[in-house]
Protein backbone atom coordinates (compact mmCIF):
# COMPACT_ATOMS: atom_id res chain seq x y z
CA UNK A 1 0.00 0.00 0.00
CA UNK A 2 1.19 3.48 -0.86
CA UNK A 3 0.09 5.89 1.86
CA UNK A 4 0.26 9.62 1.23
CA UNK A 5 -0.38 11.69 4.31
CA UNK A 6 -1.09 15.41 3.88
CA UNK A 7 1.81 16.24 1.59
CA UNK A 8 2.39 19.81 0.43
CA UNK A 9 4.91 21.32 -1.94
CA UNK A 10 5.59 24.97 -2.70
CA UNK A 11 7.91 26.54 -5.25
CA UNK A 12 8.36 30.11 -4.01
CA UNK A 13 4.87 31.57 -3.67
CA UNK A 14 3.13 28.94 -5.76
CA UNK A 15 1.61 25.96 -4.02
CA UNK A 16 1.96 22.98 -6.33
CA UNK A 17 0.62 20.32 -3.97
CA UNK A 18 -1.79 21.37 -1.25
CA UNK A 19 -2.25 18.89 1.60
CA UNK A 20 -3.01 15.83 -0.51
CA UNK A 21 -3.80 12.58 1.30
CA UNK A 22 -4.30 9.37 -0.60
CA UNK A 23 -4.02 5.62 -0.18
CA UNK A 24 -3.28 3.30 -3.06
CA UNK A 25 -3.70 -0.35 -2.08
CA UNK A 26 -1.95 -3.17 -3.93
CA UNK A 27 -3.26 -4.31 -7.27
CA UNK A 28 -4.73 -2.78 -10.38
CA UNK A 29 -4.16 0.26 -12.55
CA UNK A 30 -4.57 3.77 -11.14
CA UNK A 31 -4.73 6.74 -13.49
CA UNK A 32 -3.96 10.29 -12.39
CA UNK A 33 -5.54 12.95 -14.60
CA UNK A 34 -5.88 16.71 -14.47
CA UNK A 35 -5.17 19.85 -16.47
CA UNK A 36 -1.61 21.08 -17.08
CA UNK A 37 0.02 22.39 -13.93
CA UNK A 38 -2.35 20.57 -11.61
CA UNK A 39 0.54 18.94 -9.75
CA UNK A 40 0.25 15.41 -11.17
CA UNK A 41 3.93 15.02 -12.00
CA UNK A 42 5.01 16.59 -8.72
CA UNK A 43 2.77 14.19 -6.82
CA UNK A 44 4.34 11.23 -8.64
CA UNK A 45 7.77 12.65 -8.08
CA UNK A 46 7.19 12.99 -4.33
CA UNK A 47 5.72 9.49 -4.14
CA UNK A 48 8.93 8.15 -5.69
CA UNK A 49 11.22 10.25 -3.38
CA UNK A 50 12.68 12.22 -6.32
CA UNK A 51 11.28 15.47 -4.92
CA UNK A 52 11.21 16.40 -1.26
CA UNK A 53 7.96 17.48 0.35
CA UNK A 54 7.58 20.61 2.44
CA UNK A 55 5.11 18.84 4.70
CA UNK A 56 3.55 15.40 5.14
CA UNK A 57 4.95 11.96 4.51
CA UNK A 58 4.75 9.13 1.99
CA UNK A 59 5.21 5.48 2.88
CA UNK A 60 5.39 2.37 0.73
CA UNK A 61 4.28 -0.80 2.54
CA UNK A 62 5.03 1.05 5.78
CA UNK A 63 8.51 2.27 4.70
CA UNK A 64 8.94 6.04 4.83
CA UNK A 65 10.30 6.96 1.38
CA UNK A 66 12.62 9.63 2.74
CA UNK A 67 14.17 7.36 5.39
CA UNK A 68 14.14 3.77 4.09
CA UNK A 69 17.28 2.45 2.36
CA UNK A 70 17.29 3.21 -1.37
CA UNK A 71 17.78 -0.39 -2.38
CA UNK A 72 14.79 -1.61 -0.35
CA UNK A 73 12.60 1.00 -1.97
CA UNK A 74 13.92 0.31 -5.47
CA UNK A 75 12.76 -3.27 -5.21
CA UNK A 76 9.30 -2.17 -4.16
CA UNK A 77 8.81 0.89 -6.33
CA UNK A 78 9.93 1.86 -9.81
CA UNK A 79 9.40 5.16 -11.54
CA UNK A 80 9.63 6.39 -15.10
CA UNK A 81 9.63 10.14 -15.60
CA UNK A 82 8.96 12.15 -18.73
CA UNK A 83 12.37 13.14 -19.98
CA UNK A 84 14.28 10.32 -21.61
CA UNK A 85 17.65 11.72 -22.47
CA UNK A 86 20.84 9.94 -21.48
CA UNK A 87 24.29 11.45 -21.95
CA UNK A 88 26.13 8.16 -22.37
CA UNK A 89 25.94 5.91 -25.41
CA UNK A 90 23.96 2.92 -24.19
CA UNK A 91 22.32 0.10 -26.11
CA UNK A 92 18.75 -0.94 -25.37
CA UNK A 93 20.19 -4.04 -23.73
CA UNK A 94 22.49 -1.95 -21.48
CA UNK A 95 19.64 0.32 -20.45
CA UNK A 96 17.18 -2.44 -19.64
CA UNK A 97 19.88 -4.31 -17.70
CA UNK A 98 20.09 -1.33 -15.31
CA UNK A 99 16.56 -2.26 -14.21
CA UNK A 100 18.08 -5.31 -12.49
CA UNK A 101 20.53 -3.19 -10.48
CA UNK A 102 18.46 -3.12 -7.27
CA UNK A 103 18.47 -6.92 -7.34
CA UNK A 104 22.03 -7.71 -8.39
CA UNK A 105 24.09 -4.57 -7.57
CA UNK A 106 25.74 -4.70 -10.99
CA UNK A 107 26.58 -8.42 -11.03
CA UNK A 108 24.06 -9.95 -13.44
CA UNK A 109 23.14 -13.61 -13.02
CA UNK A 110 21.63 -15.86 -15.68
CA UNK A 111 18.19 -15.10 -14.24
CA UNK A 112 18.80 -11.37 -14.66
CA UNK A 113 19.77 -11.85 -18.30
CA UNK A 114 16.55 -13.76 -18.89
CA UNK A 115 14.43 -11.11 -17.18
CA UNK A 116 16.07 -8.43 -19.35
CA UNK A 117 15.35 -10.39 -22.53
CA UNK A 118 11.72 -10.91 -21.45
CA UNK A 119 11.29 -7.21 -20.71
CA UNK A 120 12.70 -6.25 -24.11
CA UNK A 121 10.39 -8.63 -25.94
CA UNK A 122 7.41 -7.38 -23.88
CA UNK A 123 7.81 -3.94 -25.47
CA UNK A 124 8.62 -5.41 -28.89
CA UNK A 125 12.20 -4.23 -29.20
CA UNK A 126 13.92 -7.63 -29.67
CA UNK A 127 15.27 -6.59 -33.05
CA UNK A 128 16.73 -3.41 -31.60
CA UNK A 129 18.33 -4.88 -28.47
CA UNK A 130 21.88 -4.09 -29.59
CA UNK A 131 21.09 -0.68 -31.07
CA UNK A 132 22.26 2.46 -29.32
CA UNK A 133 19.54 4.64 -27.79
CA UNK A 134 20.45 7.60 -29.99
CA UNK A 135 19.74 5.46 -33.05
CA UNK A 136 16.13 4.89 -31.98
CA UNK A 137 13.02 6.95 -32.66
CA UNK A 138 11.42 8.82 -29.76
CA UNK A 139 8.75 6.16 -29.38
CA UNK A 140 11.21 3.29 -29.43
CA UNK A 141 13.35 5.00 -26.81
CA UNK A 142 10.24 5.49 -24.68
CA UNK A 143 9.51 1.77 -24.90
CA UNK A 144 13.10 0.97 -23.98
CA UNK A 145 12.68 2.95 -20.75
CA UNK A 146 9.42 1.15 -20.04
CA UNK A 147 11.29 -2.14 -20.53
CA UNK A 148 13.83 -1.02 -17.94
CA UNK A 149 10.99 -0.43 -15.48
CA UNK A 150 9.59 -3.88 -16.30
CA UNK A 151 12.98 -5.46 -15.63
CA UNK A 152 13.07 -3.74 -12.26
CA UNK A 153 10.01 -5.85 -11.39
CA UNK A 154 8.85 -3.64 -8.52
CA UNK A 155 5.51 -4.07 -6.76
CA UNK A 156 4.51 -0.50 -7.54
CA UNK A 157 5.36 0.93 -10.95
CA UNK A 158 4.84 4.67 -11.45
CA UNK A 159 4.78 6.22 -14.93
CA UNK A 160 4.66 9.90 -15.79
CA UNK A 161 2.91 10.38 -19.13
CA UNK A 162 4.34 7.24 -20.71
CA UNK A 163 2.32 7.72 -23.88
CA UNK A 164 4.17 10.84 -25.02
CA UNK A 165 5.84 10.27 -28.40
CA UNK A 166 3.78 7.17 -29.10
CA UNK A 167 1.50 6.70 -32.09
CA UNK A 168 -1.95 5.25 -31.47
CA UNK A 169 -0.86 1.70 -32.16
CA UNK A 170 2.01 1.81 -29.67
CA UNK A 171 -0.05 3.81 -27.17
CA UNK A 172 -2.68 1.09 -27.15
CA UNK A 173 -0.16 -1.73 -26.87
CA UNK A 174 1.58 0.18 -24.06
CA UNK A 175 -1.68 0.56 -22.16
CA UNK A 176 -2.44 -3.13 -22.67
CA UNK A 177 0.99 -3.86 -21.26
CA UNK A 178 0.27 -1.72 -18.18
CA UNK A 179 -3.09 -3.46 -17.83
CA UNK A 180 -1.34 -6.86 -17.88
CA UNK A 181 1.18 -5.61 -15.31
CA UNK A 182 -1.61 -4.36 -13.05
CA UNK A 183 -3.47 -7.68 -13.36
CA UNK A 184 -0.54 -9.69 -12.02
CA UNK A 185 -0.99 -10.62 -8.36
CA UNK A 186 0.40 -8.00 -6.00
CA UNK A 187 1.47 -5.56 -8.75
CA UNK A 188 0.21 -2.00 -8.92
CA UNK A 189 0.58 0.46 -11.79
CA UNK A 190 0.12 4.21 -11.27
CA UNK A 191 0.08 6.30 -14.45
CA UNK A 192 -0.17 10.04 -15.03
CA UNK A 193 -2.28 10.35 -18.16
CA UNK A 194 -3.39 13.14 -20.45
CA UNK A 195 -6.05 11.41 -22.43
CA UNK A 196 -9.29 10.93 -20.49
CA UNK A 197 -10.47 8.26 -22.92
CA UNK A 198 -7.34 6.22 -22.33
CA UNK A 199 -7.75 6.64 -18.58
CA UNK A 200 -11.40 5.61 -18.76
CA UNK A 201 -10.60 2.56 -20.88
CA UNK A 202 -7.72 1.08 -18.90
CA UNK A 203 -7.73 2.34 -15.31
CA UNK A 204 -9.58 0.73 -12.42
CA UNK A 205 -9.46 3.92 -10.46
CA UNK A 206 -9.02 7.52 -11.54
CA UNK A 207 -7.64 10.30 -9.37
CA UNK A 208 -8.34 13.85 -10.54
CA UNK A 209 -5.96 16.66 -9.62
CA UNK A 210 -6.65 20.38 -9.94
CA UNK A 211 -4.55 23.27 -8.61
CA UNK A 212 -2.57 20.96 -6.34
CA UNK A 213 -5.65 19.38 -4.76
CA UNK A 214 -7.35 16.07 -5.27
CA UNK A 215 -10.83 16.85 -6.61
CA UNK A 216 -11.99 13.44 -7.72
CA UNK A 217 -11.31 9.81 -6.90
CA UNK A 218 -13.11 6.64 -7.95
CA UNK A 219 -13.82 4.19 -10.76
CA UNK A 220 -14.05 5.77 -14.25
CA UNK A 221 -17.85 5.49 -14.30
CA UNK A 222 -18.11 7.73 -11.23
CA UNK A 223 -15.40 10.21 -12.10
CA UNK A 224 -15.61 10.85 -15.83
CA UNK A 225 -18.65 13.03 -16.42
CA UNK A 226 -19.70 16.36 -17.91
CA UNK A 227 -18.99 18.18 -14.68
CA UNK A 228 -15.37 16.97 -14.76
CA UNK A 229 -15.02 18.34 -18.29
CA UNK A 230 -16.48 21.74 -17.54
CA UNK A 231 -15.19 22.34 -14.01
CA UNK A 232 -11.76 20.77 -14.12
CA UNK A 233 -10.72 20.84 -17.76
CA UNK A 234 -12.85 23.87 -18.73
CA UNK A 235 -14.16 22.45 -21.98
CA UNK A 236 -17.72 21.70 -23.00
CA UNK A 237 -18.45 18.21 -24.18
CA UNK A 238 -20.37 15.00 -23.78
CA UNK A 239 -19.61 11.79 -21.99
CA UNK A 240 -21.12 8.82 -23.78
CA UNK A 241 -21.40 5.21 -22.70
CA UNK A 242 -20.16 2.72 -25.30
CA UNK A 243 -20.34 -0.93 -24.18
CA UNK A 244 -20.31 0.21 -20.56
CA UNK A 245 -17.19 2.30 -21.08
CA UNK A 246 -17.01 6.07 -20.70
CA UNK A 247 -16.04 7.96 -23.85
CA UNK A 248 -15.42 11.69 -23.90
CA UNK A 249 -16.37 13.75 -26.89
CA UNK A 250 -15.33 17.36 -26.68
CA UNK A 251 -17.41 20.05 -28.37
CA UNK A 252 -15.72 21.87 -31.25
CA UNK B 1 26.89 -8.00 -24.07
CA UNK B 2 27.36 -9.48 -27.56
CA UNK B 3 30.73 -11.23 -27.94
CA UNK B 4 32.00 -9.00 -30.78
CA UNK B 5 31.47 -5.93 -28.61
CA UNK B 6 33.31 -7.54 -25.70
CA UNK B 7 36.12 -8.42 -28.10
CA UNK B 8 36.26 -4.85 -29.42
CA UNK B 9 36.57 -3.50 -25.88
CA UNK B 10 39.35 -5.98 -25.10
CA UNK B 11 41.20 -5.06 -28.28
CA UNK B 12 41.06 -1.31 -27.60
CA UNK B 13 42.21 -1.82 -24.01
CA UNK B 14 45.13 -4.02 -25.13
CA UNK B 15 46.28 -1.62 -27.86
CA UNK B 16 46.17 1.37 -25.53
CA UNK B 17 47.99 -0.52 -22.76
CA UNK B 18 50.67 -1.62 -25.23
CA UNK B 19 51.10 1.95 -26.49
CA UNK B 20 51.36 3.22 -22.93
CA UNK B 21 54.08 0.69 -22.08
CA UNK B 22 55.93 1.51 -25.31
CA UNK B 23 55.81 5.26 -24.56
CA UNK B 24 57.18 4.62 -21.09
CA UNK B 25 60.00 2.47 -22.49
CA UNK B 26 60.82 5.04 -25.15
CA UNK B 27 60.73 7.82 -22.57
CA UNK B 28 63.32 5.96 -20.49
CA UNK B 29 65.67 4.87 -23.28
CA UNK B 30 65.56 7.12 -26.36
CA UNK B 31 68.61 9.35 -26.80
CA UNK B 32 70.53 8.31 -23.69
CA UNK B 33 74.07 9.63 -23.59
CA UNK B 34 76.61 9.15 -20.83
CA UNK B 35 75.93 7.31 -17.61
CA UNK B 36 72.89 5.03 -17.88
CA UNK B 37 72.56 4.85 -14.14
CA UNK B 38 72.17 8.59 -13.76
CA UNK B 39 69.86 8.99 -16.76
CA UNK B 40 67.57 6.16 -15.73
CA UNK B 41 67.26 7.45 -12.17
CA UNK B 42 66.62 11.01 -13.39
CA UNK B 43 64.09 9.98 -16.01
CA UNK B 44 62.50 7.40 -13.73
CA UNK B 45 61.46 10.12 -11.29
CA UNK B 46 59.94 12.19 -14.07
CA UNK B 47 58.22 9.14 -15.54
CA UNK B 48 56.69 8.32 -12.16
CA UNK B 49 55.42 11.87 -11.88
CA UNK B 50 53.97 11.94 -15.38
CA UNK B 51 52.25 8.57 -14.96
CA UNK B 52 50.78 9.66 -11.61
CA UNK B 53 49.51 12.86 -13.19
CA UNK B 54 48.07 11.05 -16.21
CA UNK B 55 46.33 8.61 -13.89
CA UNK B 56 44.94 11.29 -11.58
CA UNK B 57 43.69 13.51 -14.38
CA UNK B 58 42.06 10.75 -16.42
CA UNK B 59 40.35 9.30 -13.35
CA UNK B 60 39.21 12.65 -11.98
CA UNK B 61 37.89 13.84 -15.33
CA UNK B 62 35.82 10.74 -16.07
CA UNK B 63 34.43 10.71 -12.51
CA UNK B 64 33.61 14.39 -12.66
CA UNK B 65 31.83 14.00 -15.98
CA UNK B 66 29.75 11.11 -14.68
CA UNK B 67 28.85 13.18 -11.64
CA UNK B 68 27.76 16.20 -13.66
CA UNK B 69 26.19 14.17 -16.48
CA UNK B 70 27.99 15.89 -19.32
CA UNK B 71 31.10 15.54 -21.41
CA UNK B 72 32.21 19.13 -21.75
CA UNK B 73 33.00 20.07 -18.19
CA UNK B 74 36.14 18.86 -16.50
CA UNK B 75 37.59 19.85 -13.14
CA UNK B 76 40.21 21.85 -15.05
CA UNK B 77 37.68 23.66 -17.24
CA UNK B 78 35.78 24.52 -14.06
CA UNK B 79 38.93 26.14 -12.70
CA UNK B 80 39.65 23.65 -9.91
CA UNK B 81 43.38 23.55 -10.62
CA UNK B 82 43.48 27.34 -10.77
CA UNK B 83 41.81 27.27 -7.36
CA UNK B 84 44.59 25.03 -6.07
CA UNK B 85 47.26 27.42 -7.35
CA UNK B 86 45.42 30.33 -5.76
CA UNK B 87 45.32 28.41 -2.51
CA UNK B 88 49.09 27.90 -2.58
CA UNK B 89 49.72 31.52 -3.49
CA UNK B 90 47.45 32.79 -0.75
CA UNK B 91 49.19 30.52 1.74
CA UNK B 92 52.67 31.80 0.93
CA UNK B 93 51.41 35.39 0.90
CA UNK B 94 49.78 35.20 4.32
CA UNK B 95 52.26 32.98 6.15
CA UNK B 96 55.40 34.23 4.42
CA UNK B 97 58.11 32.17 2.77
CA UNK B 98 60.02 31.28 5.92
CA UNK B 99 56.99 29.87 7.66
CA UNK B 100 55.85 27.82 4.68
CA UNK B 101 59.41 26.68 4.02
CA UNK B 102 59.74 25.42 7.58
CA UNK B 103 56.67 23.21 7.31
CA UNK B 104 56.88 19.65 6.00
CA UNK B 105 55.76 19.89 2.36
CA UNK B 106 53.73 16.70 2.78
CA UNK B 107 51.87 18.09 5.75
CA UNK B 108 51.27 21.30 3.86
CA UNK B 109 50.00 19.38 0.87
CA UNK B 110 47.62 17.38 3.02
CA UNK B 111 46.22 20.58 4.49
CA UNK B 112 45.88 22.09 1.03
CA UNK B 113 44.03 19.00 -0.16
CA UNK B 114 41.54 19.30 2.68
CA UNK B 115 40.87 22.97 2.00
CA UNK B 116 40.57 22.10 -1.68
CA UNK B 117 37.85 19.50 -0.96
CA UNK B 118 35.90 22.09 1.02
CA UNK B 119 36.29 24.98 -1.40
CA UNK B 120 35.63 23.05 -4.58
CA UNK B 121 32.63 21.45 -2.90
CA UNK B 122 31.32 24.93 -2.21
CA UNK B 123 31.95 26.00 -5.80
CA UNK B 124 30.26 22.86 -7.08
CA UNK B 125 27.23 23.41 -4.89
CA UNK B 126 27.01 27.00 -6.08
CA UNK B 127 27.06 26.04 -9.75
CA UNK B 128 24.97 22.88 -9.71
CA UNK B 129 22.26 23.80 -7.26
CA UNK B 130 18.71 23.26 -8.34
CA UNK B 131 17.56 20.37 -10.46
CA UNK B 132 20.07 19.38 -13.10
CA UNK B 133 21.62 22.79 -13.53
CA UNK B 134 21.82 24.94 -16.61
CA UNK B 135 24.76 23.61 -18.62
CA UNK B 136 25.72 26.70 -20.68
CA UNK B 137 25.55 28.80 -17.52
CA UNK B 138 27.73 26.32 -15.66
CA UNK B 139 30.30 26.20 -18.47
CA UNK B 140 30.50 29.98 -18.63
CA UNK B 141 30.70 30.50 -14.89
CA UNK B 142 33.29 27.73 -14.64
CA UNK B 143 35.50 29.43 -17.21
CA UNK B 144 34.95 32.76 -15.46
CA UNK B 145 35.83 31.33 -12.06
CA UNK B 146 38.98 29.83 -13.59
CA UNK B 147 39.96 33.23 -14.98
CA UNK B 148 39.16 34.87 -11.65
CA UNK B 149 41.32 32.42 -9.69
CA UNK B 150 44.20 32.81 -12.14
CA UNK B 151 43.99 36.61 -12.04
CA UNK B 152 43.82 36.64 -8.25
CA UNK B 153 46.89 34.38 -8.09
CA UNK B 154 48.86 36.57 -10.45
CA UNK B 155 47.74 39.69 -8.58
CA UNK B 156 48.98 38.23 -5.29
CA UNK B 157 52.21 37.19 -6.99
CA UNK B 158 52.77 40.74 -8.21
CA UNK B 159 52.41 42.35 -4.83
CA UNK B 160 54.17 39.72 -2.76
CA UNK B 161 57.67 39.90 -1.33
CA UNK B 162 60.24 38.80 -3.97
CA UNK B 163 61.68 36.20 -1.59
CA UNK B 164 58.25 34.73 -1.01
CA UNK B 165 57.74 34.72 -4.75
CA UNK B 166 60.86 32.61 -5.26
CA UNK B 167 59.60 30.04 -2.76
CA UNK B 168 56.22 30.01 -4.43
CA UNK B 169 57.81 29.61 -7.83
CA UNK B 170 59.56 26.47 -6.69
CA UNK B 171 56.32 25.16 -5.27
CA UNK B 172 53.56 26.17 -7.62
CA UNK B 173 55.01 26.63 -11.06
CA UNK B 174 55.69 23.03 -11.86
CA UNK B 175 55.03 21.95 -15.44
CA UNK B 176 55.39 18.86 -17.56
CA UNK B 177 59.04 19.85 -18.07
CA UNK B 178 59.84 20.68 -14.48
CA UNK B 179 58.11 18.30 -12.11
CA UNK B 180 58.32 18.73 -8.40
CA UNK B 181 59.81 15.45 -7.11
CA UNK B 182 59.16 15.88 -3.37
CA UNK B 183 55.50 14.98 -3.54
CA UNK B 184 55.44 12.19 -6.14
CA UNK B 185 55.14 9.53 -3.46
CA UNK B 186 52.30 11.27 -1.66
CA UNK B 187 50.44 12.00 -4.90
CA UNK B 188 50.78 8.42 -6.12
CA UNK B 189 49.57 7.15 -2.76
CA UNK B 190 46.55 9.45 -2.92
CA UNK B 191 45.74 8.27 -6.44
CA UNK B 192 45.90 4.65 -5.28
CA UNK B 193 43.74 5.37 -2.25
CA UNK B 194 41.21 7.09 -4.50
CA UNK B 195 41.19 4.03 -6.73
CA UNK B 196 40.55 1.77 -3.75
CA UNK B 197 37.53 3.89 -2.85
CA UNK B 198 36.23 4.09 -6.42
CA UNK B 199 36.53 0.40 -7.33
CA UNK B 200 33.63 -0.94 -5.22
CA UNK B 201 31.48 1.94 -6.50
CA UNK B 202 32.06 1.40 -10.22
CA UNK B 203 28.71 -0.26 -10.95
CA UNK B 204 26.85 2.39 -8.95
CA UNK B 205 28.66 5.01 -11.05
CA UNK B 206 27.49 3.19 -14.18
CA UNK B 207 23.92 3.70 -12.98
CA UNK B 208 24.59 7.35 -12.19
CA UNK B 209 25.20 7.87 -15.92
CA UNK B 210 21.42 7.54 -16.34
CA UNK B 211 20.99 10.75 -14.38
CA UNK B 212 20.40 11.51 -10.73
CA UNK B 213 16.66 10.76 -10.70
CA UNK B 214 16.89 7.41 -12.43
CA UNK B 215 19.81 6.40 -10.24
CA UNK B 216 17.74 7.29 -7.17
CA UNK B 217 14.86 5.28 -8.60
CA UNK B 218 17.22 2.31 -8.93
CA UNK B 219 18.11 2.53 -5.26
CA UNK B 220 21.33 4.52 -5.24
CA UNK B 221 21.95 7.08 -2.53
CA UNK B 222 23.01 9.72 -5.05
CA UNK B 223 23.71 12.43 -2.49
CA UNK B 224 26.19 10.29 -0.61
CA UNK B 225 27.77 8.84 -3.75
CA UNK B 226 28.18 12.30 -5.31
CA UNK B 227 29.76 13.72 -2.17
CA UNK B 228 32.25 10.85 -1.92
CA UNK B 229 33.23 10.97 -5.58
CA UNK B 230 33.42 14.73 -5.52
CA UNK B 231 35.87 14.73 -2.63
CA UNK B 232 37.99 12.19 -4.52
CA UNK B 233 38.00 14.41 -7.60
CA UNK B 234 39.17 17.38 -5.55
CA UNK B 235 42.00 15.32 -4.02
CA UNK B 236 43.06 13.93 -7.42
CA UNK B 237 43.10 17.42 -8.93
CA UNK B 238 45.24 18.66 -6.04
CA UNK B 239 47.65 15.76 -6.54
CA UNK B 240 48.10 16.36 -10.26
CA UNK B 241 48.28 20.14 -9.94
CA UNK B 242 50.95 20.02 -7.27
CA UNK B 243 53.11 17.85 -9.53
CA UNK B 244 52.77 19.57 -12.92
CA UNK B 245 50.59 22.65 -12.50
CA UNK B 246 47.32 23.37 -14.28
CA UNK B 247 46.33 21.44 -17.41
CA UNK B 248 43.29 23.07 -18.90
CA UNK B 249 42.16 20.72 -21.66
CA UNK B 250 44.19 17.58 -21.09
CA UNK B 251 41.53 15.66 -19.15
CA UNK B 252 38.82 16.65 -21.58
CA UNK B 253 40.89 15.33 -24.47
CA UNK B 254 41.67 11.90 -23.05
CA UNK B 255 38.23 11.32 -21.53
CA UNK B 256 36.41 12.09 -24.76
CA UNK B 257 38.84 10.03 -26.82
CA UNK B 258 38.16 7.13 -24.46
CA UNK B 259 34.37 7.50 -24.79
CA UNK B 260 34.84 7.54 -28.54
CA UNK B 261 37.05 4.45 -28.67
CA UNK B 262 35.30 2.21 -26.14
CA UNK B 263 31.93 0.86 -27.32
CA UNK B 264 30.60 0.65 -23.76
CA UNK B 265 29.49 3.08 -21.07
CA UNK B 266 30.72 0.92 -18.17
CA UNK B 267 33.32 2.65 -16.04
CA UNK B 268 35.22 -0.61 -15.75
CA UNK B 269 35.70 -0.48 -19.54
CA UNK B 270 36.18 3.27 -20.03
CA UNK B 271 38.51 4.13 -17.14
CA UNK B 272 41.46 1.86 -18.06
CA UNK B 273 41.43 3.20 -21.63
CA UNK B 274 41.19 6.80 -20.48
CA UNK B 275 44.13 6.28 -18.11
CA UNK B 276 46.13 4.48 -20.80
CA UNK B 277 45.46 7.27 -23.30
CA UNK B 278 46.51 9.85 -20.73
CA UNK B 279 49.82 8.04 -20.20
CA UNK B 280 50.39 7.74 -23.97
CA UNK B 281 49.63 11.43 -24.53
CA UNK B 282 51.69 12.71 -21.63
CA UNK B 283 54.68 10.36 -21.59
CA UNK B 284 54.75 9.70 -25.34
CA UNK B 285 54.15 13.35 -26.16
CA UNK B 286 56.86 14.53 -23.80
CA UNK B 287 59.30 11.99 -25.26
CA UNK B 288 58.53 13.07 -28.84
CA UNK B 289 58.88 16.76 -28.04
CA UNK B 290 62.10 16.39 -26.06
CA UNK B 291 63.95 13.74 -28.02
CA UNK B 292 62.59 13.83 -31.55
CA UNK B 293 61.51 17.44 -32.08
CA UNK B 294 64.25 18.87 -29.85
CA UNK B 295 62.19 20.74 -27.22
CA UNK B 296 60.59 23.06 -29.77
CA UNK B 297 57.47 23.74 -27.71
CA UNK B 298 56.12 22.93 -24.31
CA UNK B 299 53.85 19.88 -24.35
CA UNK B 300 51.18 21.72 -22.40
CA UNK B 301 50.78 24.17 -25.27
CA UNK B 302 50.28 21.37 -27.79
CA UNK B 303 47.85 19.52 -25.54
CA UNK B 304 45.89 22.66 -24.76
CA UNK B 305 45.71 23.52 -28.44
CA UNK B 306 44.41 20.11 -29.51
CA UNK B 307 42.24 19.82 -26.39
CA UNK B 308 40.84 23.31 -26.96
CA UNK B 309 39.83 22.40 -30.49
CA UNK B 310 38.15 19.23 -29.23
CA UNK B 311 36.40 21.27 -26.52
CA UNK B 312 34.97 23.69 -29.08
CA UNK B 313 33.96 20.81 -31.32
CA UNK B 314 32.04 19.03 -28.55
CA UNK B 315 30.52 22.28 -27.36
CA UNK B 316 29.15 23.07 -30.81
CA UNK B 317 27.91 19.54 -31.37
CA UNK B 318 26.11 19.49 -28.02
CA UNK B 319 24.69 22.93 -28.66
CA UNK B 320 23.11 21.84 -31.92
CA UNK B 321 21.27 18.92 -30.38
Amino acid sequence: MIEIDKISKRYGQTTVIDAVSLAIPRGGVVGIVGPNGAGKSTLLSIMSRLTKTDAGRVSIDGLDVTKAPGRELARRLSVMRQENHVAARLTVQDLVAFGRFPHNRGRPTREDTEQVATAISFVGLEAMADRFLDQLSGGQRQRAFVAMTLAQDADYALFDEPLNNLDIHHAVSMMRLFRRMGDQPGKTVVIVLHDLNVAAAYADRIIVMQDGRMVGDGPPANVINRRLLSEVFRVEGDVIDIDGRRVVSVAR
Amino acid sequence: MPPDRARAIRRVTMIVTLLAVLSALAFMTVGVRGSWGFVLAHRGIRLAALVTVAYAIALSTVLFQTLTGNRILTPAVMGFDALFILLQTALVTTLGATATGALDPRLLFAAECLVMVGLSGLLFRLLFRGEGGNLPLVVLSGLLFGALFRSLSSFLQRIMDPNDFLVLQGRAFASFNVVDPTLIGVAALLALAATAIVLPRLSALDVLVLGRDRATGLGIDTTQLSATIFALVAVLVSASTTLVGPTTFFGLLVANLAYLMVPSARHADVLPVAIGLAVVTLVGGQMLLERVLGFGTALSIVIDFVGGVVFLFILFRTGRR
